[in-house]
């Protein structure tokens, strides 16, 4: 039920990799890949991050697992195109007002190519990326505030156990005569008053575990660090990866002679 | 500030010292202060526990020592609580001596901060600045002294039982070398086993250290060997000094013993008298369990097909009687919890199933969760373990009319159970606002005012006062008398021979971590 918040078993190599550097890669190839909307581009893209699943202790199931949300968006988004975009080229499809043709089809595949390529660095991301290293990456390499950085690193632990949480009140709540089913009206309110149930309880354990940290000497002045964050060989390689993944993407495109410029 | 650090190369803890002189603190918001005029010393090395009954300032004393009482929030407003007199820790203020001091709080999930073990242990160190090198020398050795050391360093901390994660608390403190050590009913959530499991990780620590100690605690005979002095505190007044007693913990018992009795602390040897049985109960059946296998996660999915969880617990079967009482229980994670919340109607069996007698189910079918809520109060009523998730309106008579208000009937017994379960003075109270005693005092009074033929109750009895328990027992035997089945999930084993009845014991069913 609750999610763990570290990375025990992936021993994939991407893992040993300094979460920024990680970052800055995923960053420069979403922003690459923004920049055209042909579908060359994207399936390369696509292709290279595909063959990145390895290095990073990721595999299908997993992917769904965590991504299903993105790549159901990116379906949806391709279908949608590909029924309102201009008709031109040959119609394949005509219902009512709800028409496909090839050049449309072409445009939403491309774009529901592109939505998962985008997405997909980032679930890559997230898959060999322990929170507690990016925060330490965060506050040591990039300068954030360590009071934000471990603080929303705290705050994310408590999620998992609100998830709990949310179950129980619900049951408790049951046993008090508040019916979670019934019309939509009812249902609607039960879950306002689940919701409520679940903020109060999320505050008290909030500010406990502020309590907590401060009693540990948190929010002080200068603090130390107990695991470095360092950059190796391994993070060149990464920023390098991001980058040739990148402009082999756009070389194909200009190559096939479908790269298109947004709003160009 | 950085005056007050040690470098982290220190070999051993200098015990600290703690001086009040008429010390008070009133919270914003409280006409009356939490604590007055307290005059304390406690010389290094002292090892104190802490009574007095609930609403005599102990927790806040402690955070006053552990330097985070206070309302100056993040923006620096000051609200408009009140400070008197002096309180200080080696001559100090507790907030110039962060570090010096380390506490110990109630809940288990909130002493967890970070989600490895290693981390957790070394996050105090780290905020006091203390070298890396020494940092992870001192994470080693604190995990060794509260006997976690057999763990991985980077082992979840969300897998660690409370038990484990009070003594992770324990481990994340040491690692700060404190000279005091303050502990705020580190073991109320916890089984027996925890209980102990805490107790002895604090007392070797204190051994090794020679750090000075203030723990509060109502189960007195869990720390008396452990410690050398009690001083007993009572509510803040402007006439009367906040220290009650003060001595040997032997000679305060004795002459404070009929005191602490009243004011409901757990005194060695004494079980609060509780009312007797009067009759048997007519033993119908109302409600069956057959070879049920429980879980608390939902069935999942895979190409169409549902695929049942694993259950913590199989081929359970029990029998819930009309005036008779059912104690379940057993070990950590076995799920007991889970098997009396299906049993209730309130979780979906795994296997086998749950049935009620027609005698029970009135006409609403045999399947307790298929039931619709009103339907299901009315019948079986649940009391959780944290009666605040059981909260669902803004004042205590609201909270108790709830149940028939749905129902359309039973608005007459309010008043009887809110006479009978001492809540009358409270009627216009916010619920979440009650103490600890009069929380499950009402929690209980809610379910019960659908008068519901069983009762299930999840570990009422911790955490509560000697005199919330005895009154909760003799109430849940009036109860029995009148024909009701209670069934309870309890460790408390005091409270199950209270009660009576037959004992469902579950034993684990596949090896839990070490």
């Amino acid at each position: 039920m609750r999610q763990e918040l570290t990375l025990r078993g992936n021993q994939a190599l991407l893992t040993r990799a300094n979460p920024l550097s990680k970052f800055a890669a995923v960053v420069f190839m979403t922003v690459v890949l923004a920049l055209s909307i042909d579908w060359v581009s994207a399936s390369v893209a696509l292709f290279c991050e595909l063959l990145l699943f390895p290095l990073a202790g990721l595999t299908l199931t997993l992917l769904w697992q965590r991504g299903w949300p993105l790549i159901l968006a990116a379906a949806v988004g391709g279908w949608s195109t590909s029924i309102l975009a201009p008709d031109s080229g040959r119609i394949l499809l005509d219902v009512g007002i709800w028409s496909m043709s090839e050049d449309s089809l072409e445009l939403g595949l491309g774009f529901m190519l592109r939505g998962l390529a985008i997405a997909l660095p980032a679930v890559l991301l997230m898959s060999c990326t322990d929170p507690t290293d990016l925060a330490d990456a965060l506050a040591q390499k990039a300068r954030l505030s360590h009071r934000f950085v471990l603080g929303t690193l705290a705050a994310m632990r408590l999620v998992g156990l609100m998830a709990e949480e949310w179950q129980t009140i619900g049951m408790a709540r049951r046993a008090r005569g508040v019916g979670s089913r019934g019309n939509p009206a009812q249902r609607m309110r039960a879950t306002l008053g689940q919701s409520f149930g679940l903020l109060v309880q999320a505050i008290r354990r909030a500010s406990r575990l502020a309590v907590t940290m401060e009693a540990r000497g948190f929010g002080g002045g200068d603090r130390t660090w107990a695991r470095e964050s360092t950059y190796s060989r391994l993070d060149v390689w990464v920023l390098a990866g991001g980058a040739l993944m990148a402009t082999a993407a756009v070389a194909a495109a200009v190559f096939a002679g479908t790269w298109s410029f947004v709003g160009g | 500030m950085p005056a007050a650090y040690d470098d982290g190369t220190a070999a051993t803890t200098r015990p600290a010292a703690v001086t009040a002189r008429g010390w008070g603190w009133r919270h914003a918001g409280r006409s009356r202060p939490a604590v007055h005029a307290l005059d304390l010393d406690i010389r290094p090395g002292e090892r104190v526990l802490l009574l007095g009954p609930s609403g005599a300032g102990k927790s806040t004393l402690l955070h006053a020592l552990a330097g985070v009482l206070g309302d100056v929030n993040d923006d620096g407003e000051a609200g408009d609580s009140d400070e008197s007199g002096s309180l200080r820790i080696d001559g100090a203020s507790p907030r110039e001596r962060r570090g010096r001091a380390g506490l110990v709080q109630q809940d288990p999930e909130t002493q967890v901060v970070l989600s490895r073990l290693g981390d957790d242990v070394a996050f105090g160190a780290e905020n006091l600045a203390v070298p890396r090198d020494a940092i992870w020398a001192r994470v080693h050795e604190a995990l060794d002294d509260v006997g976690l050391s057999h763990l991985p360093l980077d082992h979840p901390t969300s897998a660690l039982s409370g038990g484990q994660k009070q003594r992770l608390a324990l481990a994340g403190i040491l690692a700060m070398r404190p000279g005091l050590i303050l502990l705020d009913e580190p073991t109320a959530n916890l089984d027996p086993t925890g209980v102990l499991e805490v107790r002895d990780a604090v007392g070797r620590c204190l051994d090794k250290t020679g750090a000075t100690l203030v723990v509060v605690e109502h189960r007195v005979s869990v720390w008396k060997d452990l410690v050398d002095r009690i001083v007993v505190l009572q509510p803040g007044s402007a006439t009367d000094p906040a220290v009650l007693l003060d001595g040997p913990p032997d000679r305060v018992l004795a002459e404070a013993r009929d005191m602490l009795i009243a004011a409901g602390v757990w005194v060695p040897g004494f079980v609060p008298a509780t009312r007797n049985r009067a009759s048997g109960g007519s033993g119908d059946l109302l409600l069956a369990a057959e070879d049920l296998a429980v879980s608390r996660e939902r069935p999942g999915r895979r190409r169409f097909k549902t695929i049942p969880p694993v259950p913590v617990q199989q081929d359970i079967s029990a029998q819930v009687r009309a005036g008779q009482a059912l104690t379940i229980t057993g070990p950590n994670g076995a799920g007991k919890s889970t098997f009396a919340l299906t049993l209730a109607g309130l979780l979906a069996p795994v296997g086998g199933n749950v049935s009620a007698t027609l005698d029970l189910g009135q006409g609403a079918g045999i399947d307790p969760y298929k039931w619709k809520a009103d339907q299901l109060i009315a019948r079986i009523g649940t009391v959780f373990q944290e009666p605040e998730h059981q909260f669902v309106t803004g004042n205590v008579l609201d909270e108790l009319m709830f149940g028939p208000r749905h129902l359309g009937h039973g608005e007459e017994r309010v008043d009887e159970l809110l006479q009978r379960l001492r809540l009358t003075e409270l009627v216009d109270a916010n619920p979440y606002t009650l103490s600890g005693g009069e929380k499950r005092r009402l929690s209980v009074a809610t379910v019960l005012a659908a008068h519901p033929q069983v009762l299930v109750l999840d570990e009422p009895t911790f955490g509560q006062d000697a005199n919330t328990w005895a009154e909760l027992a003799s109430f849940l035997s009036e109860l029995l008398d009148a024909g009701t089945a209670v069934v309870s999930v309890t460790h408390d084993a005091e409270f199950s021979t209270a009660l009576g009845g037959a004992e469902l014991r579950l034993g684990t069913t596949e090896a839990v971590a070490p």
